[in-house]
């Protein structure tokens, strides 16, 4: 009884905690890049816009990079407060990707400090060098976590004895798992996506409003960009996880696309819930499903009928939650592709006012998109916390009072994320009072300490 | 020495290392806190500001290297040690938080009442924290640890004699350290009255530091016997040094011209006090239940352990001693602070 309701509290913390902690991941992982693109150009082509976005970035960036360590020694403490069960048995074998995990992001704290911190007395191109081993660490970093996650659906790199010992670790099979091949490329370019539609989603408000001038139109444009090149790709790489899951995680996927019965020829469902096992309120195309599967209406597809009651993960979120970021991927598609066209005739930003709304919804809306593929993956893969391996029940702690934490930690986040959205308001709008009196002198002498006014 | 050995060996330089740099920082957010009013420590807290912000998210990162090697290679005694501190551990956990978006929000925050929250959420959980993990290394060396999961008392675990020894001496080395520190900082940018700020609490914070390990040696005799056995034995070179150099450090303190060398004293003194923790705790990981033989994962998986650290002592040594150089060549400069931004 306690424990049930113990597991409860554990996947609800875990979930919000990974929750906040992955919509600061894209601040790391792909806005130092976005950065760095800004501070080329200022240097490169001596842009002074160009260069007071990149160091307005950085101040960001600073501030959300805080953030987002913080989030993530959290996590880095649940796996033990609330998993033990989990890396009882299998830390040495997840272990490995964590530690090359701790070694980017030891890289990546080093150098964001260097880079954030360096405009003033660095010189342009080695403050600009300073920044590119951020990108890279971010990549790694993203990528040893989701290996993580990855081995978490498609566990492998070990011999499980009959009497419930590991043996036999093999640290690179561990990471280089089933789902590896998909799950980091699809986040990495989550990553970008978010990071780019969330950017510019800033300044298209701010050319709704009016601020249509070269700045504006300059820090929308780097952004929007690399999100709308991470666009279609993710779409790809989307597609090809779909079918991997079909292969690897049967009843994954029946409850990604409500598949109640297994045959060949199902039927897409857009839309719609399961009640009492039939499917309401779907928009039915025949036989897609299948072709979406496996290419051809031959395709046989698991249903949950096939799966053993208690192995079934809970269908309609997981349904809900893989179509949302399906639709938001498509419409997203649909904004890069606008962008493109009008870049290509005119080269310029389209100046319509709905484009300029939907790139100001993009950013929310690719936050959404990542926030529900997390869901899908994770709750797709329920009961199991290690596929097929270990029930999250197993894992779970046996130390009561988990509500308990889980309430304060919820209190705590809440104050912080008032905290971050406070002060970057506050920034912003000091920004915008002294636009033009550009009195910072990057790279130059250093000036005396004075204390920080009050 | 075999491969286990090895790998808590790595482990012990990376508690030595969050020991001595996040102490260091954890210390300055203790003189943040005692600062005073928003007049009278404006000047310590623009210092302290301007010193931890360029290096505190690295300084961190020692925690993080330290959970991923004990849960690697020591998996079960990671699972036990979080299943049974679960309290202080979870203190820890909020406090980390607490005092990491406090800071960087402070920083880029210009009104007073706004700087007087974050600033306070900061400094209190600069305190808060390295108690709460104080507690839980006493638990541990103290053998309240037992292997399993949830299988120690959750109260008693923590909260006894050694472990509040160590909470306490936990905070008053952080400050120590901290001050030690910013003294050098405040020469660094021509702050001499800054400089015999810190070094008088310096000087004070060596004395109560020194006062409560002479206290610690009463408390670990009547309650951790075999710690206090090994401590007083095997280990007993290495506290002789530690203490000599807590000696030294404060000799020199009070002379200005010696503060580099006051510092590495310090450091010293502090590293050679985990040190000994360590030595006299061996071959025990959780002392009285899991030797490091009995906790270690199979040796490919240390194998990988050791080459992961190998690759990290080639990558991150060079890259924080650049951090490191910079920050002392005042090359990285906080634009506020600076004087820019300013408004
Ligand atoms: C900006 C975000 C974003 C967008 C637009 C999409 N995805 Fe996604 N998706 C994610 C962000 C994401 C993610 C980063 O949240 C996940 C969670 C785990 C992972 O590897 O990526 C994910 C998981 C995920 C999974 C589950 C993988 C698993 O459980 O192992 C599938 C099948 C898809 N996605 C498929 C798609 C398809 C077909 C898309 C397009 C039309 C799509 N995704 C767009
Ligand atoms: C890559 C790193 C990740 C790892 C290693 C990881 C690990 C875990 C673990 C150990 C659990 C608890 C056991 C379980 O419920 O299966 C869990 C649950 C969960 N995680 Fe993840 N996770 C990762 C990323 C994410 C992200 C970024 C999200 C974002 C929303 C997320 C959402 C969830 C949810 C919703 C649950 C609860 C599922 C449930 O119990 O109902 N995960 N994750
Ligand atoms: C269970 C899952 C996760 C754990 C245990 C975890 C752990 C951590 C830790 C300990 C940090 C702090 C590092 C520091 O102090 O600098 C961190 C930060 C970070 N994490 Fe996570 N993380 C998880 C999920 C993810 C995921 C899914 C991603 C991305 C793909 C990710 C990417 C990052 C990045 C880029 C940072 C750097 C800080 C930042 O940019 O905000 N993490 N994470």
């Amino acid at each position: 009884m306690m424990l049930a309701s113990n597991l409860m509290a554990a996947r609800q913390q875990m979930a919000f905690t990974l929750g906040v902690h992955i919509i600061l991941v894209p601040f790391g992982v792909a806005f130092p890049f976005i950065t760095l693109i800004a501070n080329y150009r200022a240097i490169k082509n001596a842009d002074p816009d160009a260069l007071r976005l990149a160091r307005r970035w950085s101040k960001v960036m600073a501030v959300l990079f805080a953030v987002g360590a913080v989030t993530g020694t959290v996590l880095s403490f649940e796996m033990g407060l609330l998993w033990p069960g989990l890396f009882d048995r299998f830390g040495a074998v997840i272990g490995i990707p964590f530690a090359i995990e701790g070694l980017f992001f030891f890289l990546e704290a080093i150098f964001i400090a260097i880079y954030i911190y360096g405009w003033t007395r660095l010189s342009p191109w080695a403050h600009f060098w300073s920044g590119v081993p951020i990108v890279l660490s971010g990549i790694g970093g993203a990528f040893s976590v989701v290996t993580a996650n990855g081995w978490m659906n498609q566990p492998s790199g070990f011999t499980l004895q009959a009497d419930g010992t590991v043996t036999n670790v093999r640290p690179l099979a561990a990471i280089f798992n089933a789902a590896t091949k998909y799950e980091v490329p699809h986040m990495l370019l989550a990553a970008y996506m978010v990071a780019g539609f969330v950017v510019a989603s800033v300044y298209a408000v701010a050319m709704l409003k009016g601020r249509r001038d070269r700045y504006h139109r300059l820090g929308f444009t780097i952004a929007f960009t690399v999100a709308a090149i991470a666009t279609p790709f993710q779409i790809a790489v989307g597609d090809y996880a779909a079918r991997a899951v079909h292969d690897d995680q049967p009843a994954k996927f029946a409850a990604m696309e409500l598949v109640t019965e297994t045959g060949t020829n199902r039927a897409l469902h857009l839309g719609g819930v399961l009640v009492d096992g039939n499917v309401r309120g779907a928009i039915t195309i025949p036989g897609l499903d299948s072709i979406l599967a496996g290419g051809s209406r031959a395709t046989r597809v698991v249903g949950l009928d096939d799966v053993p009651v208690d192995e079934r993960p809970p269908a309609n979120l997981v349904h809900l939650s893989f179509q949302a970021m399906v639709a938001i991927g498509f419409a997203l598609v649909g904004l890069a592709a606008w962008f493109g066209l009008g870049w290509w005739r005119r080269k310029t930003v389209p100046a319509s006012p709905w484009f300029l709304r939907g790139a100001a919804a993009a950013g929310v809306a690719s936050v959404a998109a990542l926030e529900a593929g997390w869901v899908t993956t994770e709750l797709g893969r329920q009961p199991w916390i290690a596929y097929k391996l270990m029930r999250t029940s197993e894992a779970v702690t046996h130390v009561g009072g988990v509500w308990v934490s889980y309430g304060i930690i919820v209190v705590l986040y809440a104050a912080v994320i008032t905290g971050a959205v406070v002060v970057l308001r506050h920034m912003a709008r000091r920004w915008r009072e002294e636009e033009l009196s550009d009195h910072d002198v990057p790279y130059g002498p250093r000036p005396q300490l004075k204390a920080d006014a009050p | 020495m075999n491969a286990g050995d090895v790998v808590a060996v790595a482990l012990w330089i990376g508690v030595i290392a969050y020991a001595v740099f996040g102490g260091a920082d954890f210390g300055a957010g203790f003189w943040d806190l005692v600062a005073g009013g928003a007049t009278r420590g404006e000047r310590p807290r623009a210092l302290i500001d301007h010193a931890l912000a360029p290096v505190w998210e690295a300084n961190h990162v020692w925690l993080i290297y330290c959970l991923v090697v004990l849960w690697t290679a020591f998996p079960r005694a990671f699972t036990a040690i979080m299943s049974t501190l679960t309290v202080p551990l979870l203190l820890a956990v909020l406090g980390i938080v607490a005092r990491g978006a406090g800071f960087a929000f402070r920083k880029v925050s210009f009104t007073t009442p706004r700087r007087r929250v974050f600033g306070a959420a900061f400094a209190l959980s600069s305190v808060l924290t390295p108690f709460a993990i104080g507690t839980v290394a006493g638990g541990i060396a103290s053998g309240r640890v037992p292997l399993g999961d949830a299988a120690g008392n959750r109260v008693t675990s923590w909260l006894n004699p050694t472990s509040i020894m160590g909470g306490t001496l936990a905070v008053s080395t952080c400050a120590y350290l901290a001050a030690v520190f910013l003294a050098g900082d405040a020469r660094r940018f021509d702050e001499g009255g800054l400089c015999v700020y810190f070094k008088r609490r310096a000087v004070g914070a060596a004395a109560a530091t020194g006062f409560i390990a002479l206290a610690g040696i009463f408390v670990l005799h009547a309650d951790a016997h075999r710690l206090f056995d090994r401590l007083s034995h095997r280990a007993l070179p290495i506290v002789i040094v530690s203490a000599l150099c807590g000696l030294g450090a404060l000799v020199l303190l009070v002379r200005i011209r010696a503060l580099r060398s006051a510092q590495v004293l310090a450091v010293g003194a502090v590293a050679a006090v985990v040190g000994a923790w360590g030595v006299a705790q061996y071959p025990d990981l959780l002392p009285g239940y899991l030797t490091i033989d009995q906790a270690a994962s199979s040796s490919t998986v240390l194998a990988w352990v050791v080459a992961v650290a190998a690759v990290a002592v080639v990558l991150i040594v060079p890259s924080l001693a650049l951090l490191y150089t910079l920050d002392q060549q005042s090359r990285l400069e906080d634009e506020a602070a600076a004087g820019e931004d300013v408004t």
